[in-house]
């Protein structure tokens, strides 16, 4: 199965949204790695910079609730995953984003405002994720581990390496 | 057992079940407009899949940028036209008989109770108001959805939402929307259908309760849904009379679709309208949302009367009771969008885009133009708009613009006043 991890990024904010994530203007582009540059151009958040070598090298996004509101457009799944970002842990998401998430081969996952709390607090963090055992190692000033968990349609999904790939050997 | 209208609309198109608590259904209608389909057609083309499951099934418009302003969304267009032409789509509207999508589709009489809608556009709950199951969904379902006729949804779960009292003067569905967004939060419905119901809901037109569900994705909700009566089967009439004897006879028909009055909620909220005073948004996430006389006198720049929320023939005429024989501000600029064709046709003959010119207003051809920020209308860094649109996050309308969302009368008493204004005073 595809690796999932890398280094985190923090966005430390509620319902984060799909036009600050890539903004409306940039949907006229007909290819995913046009989008590369323009990743959370919008975001409104105190400190935050789109600019960032953190964001550059980050795999990771880890956010709190509702994250991935708004427009429906998969470019905000698509502009992370140009950027090498494969993974979002959150406390809850968006419907129409997570299910985007997972209809790409990528993952969403969803852990108690505690956890995220806890990963926030050990600074600059590398994130390891086991997806068949559902656990996550996040690896800073120290260890910790999380469990999650992924119904199974959602682990064949990945596996199959997104809805098109399934649905069309299945349906 | 005893069903909500959602699951009765899951136990009818069931395809598959993944997992428990996943259901694959059969689509009804797949819509399309040029904005999230023309990469699902190139991704497919290039993977070798240039197929769709069935042409009649699948409607498309290009609406969003229209007539296309500039290189990158004519090749939209263009790639949207063609796929059309190639695949025999005669449900595909281009410029001349073009609208907003989610106001021209159900003009035309293409949801029916019962049906099962998806699109590449979050606001396609809006087409629960007749009783189907309209649900937004990103590219890679659409792509699935255009090429097999199905999708996956996470077994419905459903807030009740009832609406009672009575509504005031100068206190439309937008108001009500607002507030019921205010109170659960943007959050506060996700992954939930919300079934709005009550004597409100009952007296309401098509088009507002359109305009209710259009927003229930504002506070998360995968759709909105209103239960198909008598209304609905007058406003389809023209599209099903060969299908019943009578619009009674419709009615009827339409019953099977209602929740049971014994029916599980996983929740059920009142909203007692009574004294519900006009609401705007103030801020960048639509339940910011404050009783227009707590903002009285807050500024405007531009005034946007459209979009698939308030674009509708009622919108128009509410707001132009209060336009008529008046000028709006010279602070303050003015375009109106009339949702589709028709609605501008109707507006010509009812005096209504007379009313609109004369007060000062632009007038637009039928486009989603300035709602997100893509053309007729994008703000300037720092200004702000009163608008009938569903959005107000920030940047929506053109970077570093803000956006405050109310409901056509509201917006066209802004115009007037050149500031946010309780438009109830412009009724007397
Ligand atoms: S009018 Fe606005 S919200 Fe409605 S479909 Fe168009 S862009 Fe989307």
């Amino acid at each position: 199965m595809k690796q999932f991890g890398g280094p985190a990024i923090f966005l430390d904010r509620n319902d984060i949204n799909t036009d600050e994530i890539i903004p409306a203007k940039y949907l006229t582009e007909n290819s995913k790695t046009a989008l590369k540059p323009f990743i959370l151009e919008d975001l409104h958040l105190e400190g935050f910079d789109p600019q960032s070598d953190e964001l550059k090298n980050a795999g990771v996004i880890v956010t709190r609730a509702n994250f991935g509101c708004g427009s429906s457009r998969e470019h905000a799944v698509w502009v992370f995953e140009v950027n090498d970002i494969n993974v979002v842990i959150a406390e809850s998401f968006a419907r129409i984003f997570r299910q985007n998430m997972f209809n790409c081969g990528m993952l969403a996952v969803e852990l108690p405002k505690e956890d995220i709390d806890i990963i926030l607090s050990m600074g600059n963090v590398d994130i390891d994720i086991d997806v068949t055992n559902g656990v996550i190692t996040a690896k800073g000033a120290g260890e910790k581990t999380f469990n999650f968990t992924l119904n199974d349609f959602a682990r064949e999904l990945i596996q199959a390496g997104g809805w098109l790939a399934y649905a069309d050997k299945k349906y | 057992m005893a069903s909500t209208i959602a699951e009765k609309i899951f136990a009818s198109h069931l395809r598959d079940t993944p997992t428990p608590g996943d259901a694959v259904l059969d689509i009804d209608v797949v819509m399309c407009h040029e904005i999230t389909t023309p990469i699902a057609i190139t991704d497919l083309m290039e993977k070798g899949m240039d197929r769709v499951f069935d042409p009649d099934k699948i409607k498309a418009v290009i609406d969003h940028v229209t007539p296309s302003k500039d290189s990158k969304t004519a090749t939209q267009a263009k790639i949207l036209r063609d796929w059309a032409r190639r695949h025999n789509i005669k449900d595909f509207f281009d410029v001349g008989n073009n609208g907003v999508c989610h106001a021209l589709f159900p003009e035309k009489g293409f949801i029916r109770p019962g049906y099962t809608v998806i699109m590449g556009d979050s606001h396609t709950c809006t087409h629960g108001a007749f009783g189907a199951f309209a649900a937004g969904i990103g590219t890679t379902d659409l792509e699935v959805g255009i090429l097999k006729g199905v999708c996956a949804f996470k077994e419905p779960v459903t807030m009740r939402v009832d609406i009672t009292g009575t509504l005031p003067v100068g206190v439309y569905a937008k108001d009500v929307i607002l507030h019921i967004i205010k109170k659960i939060t943007v959050n506060g419905a996700t992954n939930k259908v919300m079934e709005f119901a009550g004597p409100i809901v009952d007296r309401m037109s098509m088009e507002s309760r359109m305009t209710l569900c259009n927003m229930a994705i504002e506070a998360g909700g995968t759709c909105g849904i209103c239960m198909p009566d008598r209304t609905t089967a007058e406003y389809l009439w023209p599209f099903i009379d060969d299908k019943y004897e009578s619009v009674d006879d419709a009615v009827k028909d339409f019953k099977q679709w209602h929740s049971d009055p014994d029916a599980h909620y996983d929740s059920t909220i009142t909203i007692d309208v009574s004294d519900l005073v006009p609401q705007a948004t103030f801020g960048f996430k639509p339940d910011e949302v404050k009783d227009i006389t707590d903002i009285e006198g807050e500024n405007v720049d531009q005034i946007y009367i459209g979009s698939c929320t308030n674009g509708r023939i009622e919108d128009l005429r509410a707001a132009a009771k209060v336009l008529k024989g008046r000028k709006i501000s010279r602070n303050v600029r003015g375009i109106l969008s009339p949702a589709t064709p028709s609605i501008f046709n109707q507006a010509l003959e009812e005096g209504i885009i007379k009313i609109f010119m004369d007060a000062g207003f632009c007038v637009t051809n039928p486009t989603c133009g300035a709602c997100l920020g893509m053309s007729t209308g994008v703000l300037a860094e720092g200004e702000v708009c009163a608008s009938t649109t569903n959005r107000n996050f920030n940047g929506r309308m053109g970077k570093g613009g803000m956006v405050h969302l109310m409901s056509p009368l509201s917006a066209a008493a802004a115009s007037i006043a050149g500031h946010i204004t309780d438009p109830r005073k412009y009724l007397q």
